[in-house]
C-alpha cells in the first residue's frame, strides 16, 4: 500500500479551508472534518455527522423525500406511488435513479415507468388537499387496480396539516383488498435524505413487512437482502451469484423487489445488510420483532463478495453449501484475477476521492484498492457516526431537535411469530468465535492514517481539495461531476455508475476495473490543453514576407 | 410495453396527475438567473428541492449548474425563513462572490409566507449585502404555473431589478427570449449580428451551460448578460419579446416601468416565425436584411423543397413547453405535416390554447394544464398513431412501445446531446431541425423497406 499524504499537508489543508468561513460555522466544519487515525483497537477519532447543512452552502445533499421515495421506495416494482404535493417533487424523482427492474412476465405489474402527482394548486394549499388526494388514490385504484399504495408527502402537504395517514386509512377501508399507506416524508424533516431513509424502514416495517405468513420461494436457505437497490443491475448480479451458490434470495429491499416478496419477508432466516445507512432500522427491528438475525456484507469488490458469499455460507453450517460456495468463488475469480491484474498494471498507485451517500464511498474504496488505487479521502452526503466509526458508538449518539422529530419504533418480539433462528446460546457461541452479528464497523477503521474523512463535503471544500490533492480520480454524484470534469479530472458517479453496470458481484467487479482503466487512461482527459497552452509563448512572429 | 398499464380508452380524471408533462417553477428561474453574468442562483426552502433542481439541469446540460440553498429544516420551516436567509446572504458571498444573489421561492417557503422582500432589506440594512452586489428575488411557487412560468417570473424580476430608464435613450434593440437551449440564444444573436443590430438580449445562457473545457471550473463562466447591459436595456429603443408564455410578463413590465415598446412575437422555429422575426428587426432598425440570412433562408427551403416528399402529410404529436410548442406547430405546418396533438402542462391559457387550434384548425387536439400529462398524450397517441413525436427524453417510453421516431426538443433531455450546441431558432436551427426529422423518416423507411424498395438515393 502506498503512504497517502503527509500528516502536516493533511492538517494544514484542514486549517486552510477552515480560515474562509465565518468563525461560526469554521467552528463546526472543524468536527466535520477529521484525519483520520485508526489505533489497534480501532478507535477512530469522533466524527461530528448528521447535523443542519449550513444555510447558503452549496451542498450535495438532498431531501427527506428524496430519501424515502426515491431511495428506499422507489425501486418497488408493483407498489403505486402517489407523491402529494405540488408536481416538481414527483416529477424529479420519476426514474432517475435507474433502480432496474425485471418483471418475471408482461403481465407483471410494473409501475416503475409512472410518476404519480396530485400536483397540487395554489386552492388546494389554502384549503387543504386531503379531498384530492382522495380523489387521487380512487381514480388510481380505477385505472391500475394496484396491491399497494404508498403516499408520500412532501414539504408544503406537512405545512398545511394534510393527514396524509388518516387518508390512506379512509381509502382502505373503502378499498379493503389494496394496502395503503403514507409516509411523513417532508422534505424538510431531519438533515438530509436520512431521515427519509428511517421514515421509510418504520412504515414498511409496520404496514407491509409481515402482512403475508403463507408465501414462501422454496430453497432450504433463504435469506433477504436489505439496502440494495439495482443500480445498473447489481442486484441481478448478485441473484446470478448467490443461486448458484444454493441459496434463495427471497427478497431485495428495494432493487427488482414486489410487494409479495416484502410482505412475506419475515418469512426468512436472515437478512444481509448492504446499505446500513439506509436500512440498518429494519433489519434491527426484524431481529427484535421475527427473531431473524442479521449481519452486514458487501457484495462490491471481488474479495468483499467472496467473503460475504463465505460468511453466507457459515451462517447456515452446512457443508454442501459451503462446499457450492467455494466452487462458485473459484470459478468466478478466474476471470477476475485476469482482469484485475491487467488493468492493475495501468492503474496502480493513482489516487481517488470519494464522496457519496451512505455506504458507497466505503463499498468502492474495496474495489479501488484491488487495482492499486488508493483513496485518499472520503466522506458521506447524509451518514450518521456509527457509518463513520462503527455501531458501537450508536449509545453515545446524541439525538439532537433534527433527529427527534423521526419516530423510533419501540418493537417488541411479536407473540405468536417471533421464533429466533438461532438459539441465544448459539449465538453468543458464534459470537464468542469472531462471528458477527448486528455489526458495522464503520469506514474509518477501513481508511489508512492521515486521509481525509469530510462529512458533508460542499463545493468549496471540494474544490479546494482538487487544488491541492491532484486525485487521479473523484468519485461522487451527478451535481459534483461536471465541476470536476471541466478541470480535466475524471469523475465516476457512484449513484447513477454513469448509466453503467453492474459494479456489484464478480462481474460487476469486472465492469468497474475496466471503467477505472478507461477513466484513468484514455486519451480524452489528455485534450483539455491545446498544445498552444502547453507550450511557452513565441517571442516573435513569423512572416513569409520577410 | 413499459408504459403497458396505459389503457386506450380515455377516462377523465380530476385530481391525478400521471408522468407530467411539465415540472416546477424554480428550476425555470434557475436556469433564467444562470443567464446573467456572475450570478448565484438561490433557492429559499429545504435543500431538497434545490438538489432536484441542479440535478435536472445539471443532467439536461452536462453541465456544472451551480445554485445554493437556504437548507431549511423543521424550525425554520415552522419559525420562518429569515435567519436561514439572512445566514445564506453572508456565508454566499464570503464563499463564491458572485455579483448577484438570484432568490427563487420554493412551495415550503411561500406556504410560510417569508418576506422576502423585507429580508433583503434587512440584510442591506445590516450590511450583509457588499457595495455593488445585488440581491435579488423572484417569487415562484410551484402549485401555480411550470418551469416555465418560474423562467417568466424570474425574467420579470430581473427586469424589474435592473432595468432603469433615464429618459435618454440608446440605440439598442432589446431581445427578451422565452425557456430555449443556448444554441438558440446564440442563433437568436447571430441573426441580430448578421443584421448589424445593436442588442441587449437577455438571459443569455450561451456560454454559460454550454461552455467549453479548458482545464479549469469557471464558477462564473464568461456568459451571460452583464448587469451594466440590462441597465441599459431601460433605455432601449425598443424590445423585442420572442415567445409570449415565457417573455410576457418582463415585456409588459419593461414597456410599464421603462416605457419601451415592445413588439411580442413568437419564438423564431422554423420558416414562417424567423421571417417575422428578421422582418421586425429590419423595419424597427431601419436597416436592409444582408445577403447572408437570405442564404440561410435559402438553404433551409431548398432542403425542404427538395426532400418535402419524406415529411408531406406524415402525422406528428407534439409534447413540450408552450413557446416551443407553437413555434414547432407552425415549422411542422410549414414543411406539410399534420399535428395530431399538442399537449403541455404548463397552464398556457385559453388564449394560447385558441392560437394553437387556430393555427392548425380543429382536427388537432390540443390540451394545457391541469391533466395535461404524458399519459392522456400516450392514450391520444393510441387512438390516432402519429408518424412522429415531438417531447422530452420522458416521451421516448411512449415512442419505445408505440414504435416511432422522438425528435427530442423539450426539457428536460436527459439521454441525448446536442441540444445546447445545435439551434432550433432561425434559419440555420430551422435546417438543423429539418435534417433531424428527415433522417427520423428516412431511416425508418429504410429499416421497413423490403430488399427490393430499398433505395440508394433518396
Ligand atoms: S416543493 Fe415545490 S419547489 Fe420544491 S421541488 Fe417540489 S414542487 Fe418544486
Ligand atoms: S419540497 Fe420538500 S420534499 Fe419536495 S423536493 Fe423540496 S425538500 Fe424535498
Amino acid at each position: 500500500m502506498l503512504p497517502v499524504q503527509e500528516l502536516s499537508s493533511v492538517e494544514d489543508f484542514k486549517a486552510n479551508i477552515l480560515e474562509a468561513y465565518p468563525p461560526k460555522i469554521a467552528k463546526k466544519r472543524a468536527r466535520q472534518i477529521i484525519v483520520n487515525k485508526v489505533e489497534n483497537t480501532e478507535d477512530v477519532p469522533v466524527i461530528m455527522a448528521n447535523t443542519r447543512t449550513i444555510p447558503g452552502i452549496i451542498t450535495m445533499r438532498g431531501c427527506a423525500y428524496a430519501g424515502c421515495k426515491g431511495v428506499v421506495l422507489g425501486p418497488t416494482r408493483d407498489i403505486l406511488q402517489i407523491t402529494h404535493g405540488p408536481i416538481g417533487c414527483g416529477f424529479y424523482s420519476w426514474l432517475t435513479r435507474r433502480n432496474q427492474t425485471r418483471p418475471t412476465s408482461d403481465q407483471d405489474e410494473n409501475y416503475m415507468t409512472y410518476a404519480m402527482s396530485t400536483d397540487l394548486q395554489e386552492d388546494e394549499i389554502i384549503f387543504g388537499g386531503e379531498k384530492k388526494l382522495r380523489a387521487a388514490v380512487e381514480e388510481a385504484v380505477a385505472l391500475f387496480h394496484p396491491k399497494a399504495i404508498g403516499i408520500f408527502a412532501t414539504c408544503p402537504v406537512g405545512l398545511i396539516g394534510d393527514d396524509v395517514h388518516a387518508v390512506a386509512r379512509a381509502m382502505e377501508e373503502k378499498y379493503p383488498d389494496i394496502n395503503i399507506f403514507a409516509f411523513s416524508c417532508e422534505g424538510y424533516k431531519g438533515v438530509s435524505q436520512s431521515a427519509g431513509h428511517h421514515v421509510a424502514n418504520n412504515k414498511v416495517f409496520t404496514d407491509v413487512v409481515g402482512q403475508d405468513d403463507t408465501f414462501s420461494k422454496p430453497g432450504e436457505f433463504k435469506f433477504n437482502i436489505l439496502g440494495e437497490y439495482n443500480i445498473g443491475g447489481d442486484a441481478f448480479e448478485i441473484e446470478r451469484i448467490v443461486e448458484d451458490c444454493g441459496l434463495t434470495l427471497h427478497s431485495t429491499f428495494s432493487g427488482n423487489s414486489t410487494y409479495q416478496e416484502f410482505s412475506s419477508a419475515h418469512n426468512v432466516d436472515l437478512n444481509v445488510v448492504m446499505c446500513h445507512r439506509s436500512i440498518n432500522y429494519l433489519a434491527e427491528m426484524m431481529d427484535k420483532k421475527y427473531g431473524i438475525p442479521w449481519f452486514k456484507v458487501n457484495f462490491v469488490g471481488a474479495e468483499g463478495t467472496s467473503k460475504s458469499l463465505r460468511k453466507i455460507a457459515q451462517f447456515y453450517q452446512n457443508d454442501d453449501l459451503a462446499k457450492k460456495t467455494e466452487a462458485v468463488i473459484e470459478r468466478e475469480m478466474v476471470e477476475v484475477a485476469k482482469v484485475r491484474d491487467d488493468v492493475k498494471s495501468r492503474c496502480e498507485g493513482k489516487t481517488a476521492v470519494l464522496y457519496v451517500g451512505g455506504s458507497r464511498a466505503h463499498h468502492y474504496q474495496d474495489l479501488l484498492r484491488e487495482i492499486g488505487v488508493v483513496t485518499i479521502s472520503a466522506g458521506y452526503e447524509f451518514a450518521h457516526r456509527d457509518d463513520y466509526e462503527g455501531r458501537k458508538v450508536m449509545p453515545s449518539i446524541t439525538v439532537d431537535a433534527d433527529s427527534r422529530n423521526i419516530e423510533e419504533l419501540s418493537v417488541e418480539a411479536d407473540p405468536a411469530r417471533y421464533k429466533p433462528r438461532i438459539s441465544a446460546e448459539e449465538r453468543a457461541k458464534r459470537e464468542s468465535e469472531g462471528f458477527e452479528f448486528a455489526d458495522y464497523h464503520g469506514m474509518m477503521p477501513d481508511m489508512e492514517d492521515s486521509t481525509l474523512i469530510i462529512d458533508d463535503c460542499n463545493h468549496y471544500e471540494l474544490e479546494e481539495l482538487l487544488d491541492r490533492f491532484h486525485p487521479d480520480l473523484v468519485c461522487a454524484g451527478v451535481k459534483e461531476k461536471y465541476v470536476v470534469q471541466k478541470r480535466g479530472i475524471p469523475m465516476k458517479q457512484l449513484h447513477s455508475y454513469d448509466y453503467m453496470g453492474p459494479f456489484a458481484g464478480y462481474k460487476g467487479a469486472i465492469n468497474f476495473y475496466k471503467e477505472i482503466d478507461r477513466l484513468l487512461n484514455c486519451n480524452a482527459f489528455k485534450f483539455t490543453k491545446a498544445p498552444w497552452d502547453t507550450e511557452p509563448e513565441l517571442s516573435a512572429t513569423y512572416s513569409y514576407n520577410d | 410495453m413499459l408504459l403497458r398499464h396505459t389503457p386506450k380508452e380515455i377516462s377523465e380524471r380530476k385530481a391525478l396527475t400521471i408522468n407530467p408533462a411539465k415540472t416546477c417553477q424554480p428550476v425555470g428561474a434557475m436556469y433564467a438567473a444562470l443567464g446573467i453574468h456572475r450570478c448565484l442562483p438561490h433557492s429559499h426552502g429545504s435543500q431538497g428541492c434545490c438538489a432536484y433542481h441542479r440535478s435536472a439541469l445539471t443532467r439536461h446540460y452536462a453541465e456544472p449548474i451551480m445554485a445554493s440553498t437556504s437548507s431549511f429544516t423543521e424550525g425554520a420551516s415552522v419559525f420562518g425563513g429569515q435567519s436561514n436567509m439572512l445566514e445564506s446572504i453572508q456565508n454566499i458571498f464570503a464563499l463564491y462572490d458572485p455579483d448577484i444573489i438570484a432568490v427563487n421561492t420554493t412551495c415550503l417557503s411561500e406556504v410560510i409566507g417569508d418576506d422576502l422582500k423585507q429580508i433583503i432589506n434587512r440584510a442591506m440594512g445590516d450590511n450583509k449585502i457588499p457595495p455593488g452586489k445585488t440581491v435579488m428575488y423572484a417569487s415562484t411557487p410551484s402549485f401555480k404555473g411550470s418551469h416555465v412560468t418560474g423562467y417568466a417570473n424570474m425574467l420579470s424580476a430581473i427586469v424589474q431589478n435592473f432595468a432603469v430608464a433615464t429618459g435618454t435613450r440608446n440605440d439598442a434593440i432589446t431581445i427578451l427570449p422565452s425557456f430555449i437551449e443556448p444554441s438558440d440564444m446564440s442563433e437568436i444573436k447571430h441573426i441580430a449580428e448578421e443584421m448589424g443590430i445593436k442588442y441587449i438580449m437577455y438571459p443569455d445562457t450561451s456560454d454559460v451551460v454550454n461552455a467549453p473545457m479548458d482545464g479549469k471550473f469557471h464558477m462564473y463562466p464568461k456568459g451571460g448578460t452583464t448587469k451594466e447591459l440590462i441597465r441599459q436595456s431601460g433605455d432601449s429603443r425598443r424590445a423585442i419579446a420572442l415567445g409570449r408564455v415565457g417573455v410576457f410578463p418582463a415585456a409588459q413590465l419593461l414597456d410599464t416601468k421603462c416605457k419601451v415598446k415592445t413588439d411580442i412575437l413568437d419564438l423564431p422555429i422554423g420558416i414562417t416565425a424567423t421571417d417575422t422575426f428578421v422582418d421586425t428587426l429590419r423595419k424597427i432598425a431601419g436597416v436592409t436584411v444582408p445577403e447572408s440570412i437570405n442564404d440561410e433562408r435559402g438553404r433551409l427551403v431548398d432542403v425542404l423543397c427538395d426532400k418535402a416528399q419524406y415529411v408531406y402529410g406524415k402525422k406528428v404529436s407534439l409534447m413540450g413547453d408552450p413557446d416551443t410548442l407553437f413555434g414547432l406547430a407552425q415549422f411542422c405546418k410549414d414543411a406539410g405535416m399534420q399535428v395530431l396533438h399538442v399537449v403541455t402542462g404548463t397552464p398556457a391559457g385559453a388564449k394560447w390554447d385558441r392560437r394553437v387550434k387556430e393555427l392548425l384548425g380543429d382536427g388537432t387536439i390540443v390540451k394545457s394544464g391541469a391533466q395535461a400529462d404524458l399519459f392522456y398524450l400516450h392514450q391520444l397517441m393510441q387512438n390516432d398513431k402519429p408518424d412522429l413525436l415531438f417531447g422530452n427524453t420522458y416521451c421516448k417510453y411512449i415512442a419505445r412501445d408505440m414504435d416511432i421516431p422522438l425528435i427530442r426538443t423539450a426539457f428536460p433531455i436527459y439521454d441525448r446531446m446536442g441540444h445546447s450546441y445545435f439551434p432550433i431558432t432561425g434559419y440555420r436551427g430551422g435546417l438543423h431541425l429539418l435534417i433531424k426529422v428527415l433522417d427520423a423518416f428516412m431511416d425508418r423507411q429504410d429499416r421497413d423497406a423490403p430488399e427490393e424498395k430499398f433505395e440508394l438515393v433518396m
